[in-house]
């Protein structure tokens, strides 16, 4: 057979030019497997493998090194946080003036296009933004936030380790260690104390279970993630899992579901843009692309993203070409992520479907291999989130 | 006679009919199989030509044909569990059963010494 798995890259055994985490030495002790991911050498897998990391954090908890991605704080030089939050609808569709102290929303970097730069978390840390952006844009992110709002904020990049605790069994874990954070609800963000380190932690993440997302002192990662794994009832997860619980979950990954040329309307996340950013709204539109964004959430989008589900065994992967017919006809979309969903026990997938398509049960068909496998429409979640909302 | 390929599959040979799987090796390096397709009973196939496809949660692989010869017989049992090739890849876990056309043509196999000197190279 071929070598084996499609997201390991073919590399000399030395790769001089991968990044790290402040967790790399403990990702080797734990046994991952090693792959490149955003220019960071990352555990795909630990020892106990993708399937049953994906299951461990359904059942209990698993704990993932995120600090790959990048934080980046936003304050105001007047001093005055609404300032701030005002420079940044500019480059957002959201309403983040109204981010009450202590809380955070999903944001999304808009182009003149209406499509999507990257999307994002925006908490509310008082005295300044915190913004969790992807690891592969978080150098175009800070660019893009200097090149427009450097006149009216200073942007710092947070230098900081960030470790995700998901599943139901995270707040008994993280209680042990920081008992404050038990009253947290849904997308929640405070300050908490981990074996004396200041850390910021929101309850949200990118599973569909309950969990937190910690921001760490790169000096005390190690040693706080070897405290929360401690007590066994906590699995390091890799990469690989990570993607398979958010495809389940419904939640786009950037480059995948959603980039520069998908709206987030096409994208099904007009969720994410608040009434007050809409037209009629106090403060519409003055986002870019936001000619685009507004006539959509009007009339429409040409296409939507919706899950899909194989009805046979067989994954349908992203990049798979959507046909209407069994046979003949054009192609009317793609499959954008796919693979096999662990807690739905069959293949998932999502893609780009015309509105017409975009209603669930409808049948189209997926190449696969050269042959048209159906496929129905579905609902997004796969899975049913758990979220801690009251 | 037990054979390898470098492409990590194995033979076992009863008459002119080889029984054929992957390796441990390969199962380590793919992970939990989810999907596995196997060929037709009947088919003939080349060597080299894909014969099977295994899915992990992450992708997909070929397995080949190891040599020339029809496919006499399919195990069902891991179309219906592909985990039986994770827990038992050299037994409960083989693919499908090869009426070689020549069966001389094993002996240009690996043995087992020289499959286990292969993918210690891998690791060196």
């Amino acid at each position: 057979m071929m070598s084996a798995d499609a997201t390991t890259h073919e590399l000399p055994l030395s790769e001089p030019n991968l990044k790290r985490t402040p967790l790399h030495a403990l990702h080797l002790t734990l046994g991952a497997r090693m792959v490149p991911f955003a220019g960071y050498d990352m555990p795909v897998q630990y020892t106990a493998g993708v399937l049953k990391e994906h299951l461990a954090v359904r059942a209990g908890a698993g704990l993932f090194d995120v600090s790959h991605m990048g934080q980046i704080a936003l304050r105001a030089k007047s001093g005055d946080l609404a300032d701030a939050a005002l420079a940044l609808e500019r480059l957002v569709p959201v309403d983040v003036l109204g981010i009450g102290v202590g809380r955070q929303r999903y944001g999304l970097f808009t182009n003149d296009a209406g499509g999507i730069l990257d999307d994002l978390m925006i908490a509310n840390r008082g005295d300044h933004l915190l913004l969790v952006v992807n690891a592969a844009c978080k150098a175009a992110d800070e660019a893009h936030l200097r090149e427009h709002l450097s006149q009216t904020c200073e942007i710092g990049v947070l230098e900081r380790a960030l470790l995700a605790l998901q599943g139901p069994g995270a707040e008994v874990a993280l209680t042990r260690l920081a008992p404050e954070c038990a009253g947290m609800r849904f997308m929640d963000v405070r300050e908490i104390s981990i074996l004396g380190a200041p850390c910021i932690a929101s309850r949200s993440g990118y599973t569909g279970e309950d969990g937190f997302e910690i921001s760490v002192p790169s000096a005390k990662a190690a040693k706080i993630a070897g405290a929360l794994l401690a007590e066994g009832d906590v699995l390091p997860i890799g990469l690989g899992a990570r993607d398979s619980l958010r495809l389940e979950a419904g939640m786009c990954l950037y480059g995948s579901d959603v980039d520069a040329t998908t709206t987030p309307v096409e994208a099904s996340l007009s969720w994410a843009i608040q009434g007050v950013r809409r037209t009629g709204g106090a403060r519409a539109g003055r986002f870019p692309g936001a000619a685009i964004i507004l006539e959509q959430l009007c009339t429409g989008p040409q296409r939507l993203r919706v899950g899909l589900k194989p009805q046979g065994r067989a994954p349908v992967r992203g990049g798979s070409v959507l046909y209407s017919q069994a046979e003949d006809g054009p192609q009317i979309g793609t499959v954008t992520s796919g693979g096999f969903g662990p807690s739905a026990d069959a293949p998932v997938a999502m893609g780009y479907v015309p509105a017409a398509f975009a209603k669930p049960g409808m049948r189209v068909f997926a190449e696969v291999r050269g042959k048209r496998l159906p496929v129905d429409v579905a609902t997004l979640p796969f899975i049913t989130p758990r979220y801690k909302r009251a | 006679m037990l054979k390898y390929t470098p492409d990590h599959e194995w033979l076992a040979l009863t008459g002119d009919v080889a029984t054929v799987g992957i390796t441990q090796h390969a199962v380590e390096q793919l992970g939990d199989l989810v999907f596995v397709q196997l060929p037709d009973v009947g088919a003939k196939v080349a060597k080299g030509d894909g014969a099977a496809v295994v899915e992990s949660v992450k992708a997909a692989s070929d397995v080949y044909a190891p040599l020339d010869g029809e496919i006499v017989e399919v195990n069902q049992a891991i179309v219906d569990d592909p985990s039986l090739v994770n827990s038992d890849p050299a037994g409960k876990g083989w693919f499908f059963k090869l009426k070689l056309a020549d069966v001389g043509a094993m002996s240009a196999l690996l043995d087992e010494a020289g499959y286990k000197a292969l993918i210690g190279a891998d690791h060196a």
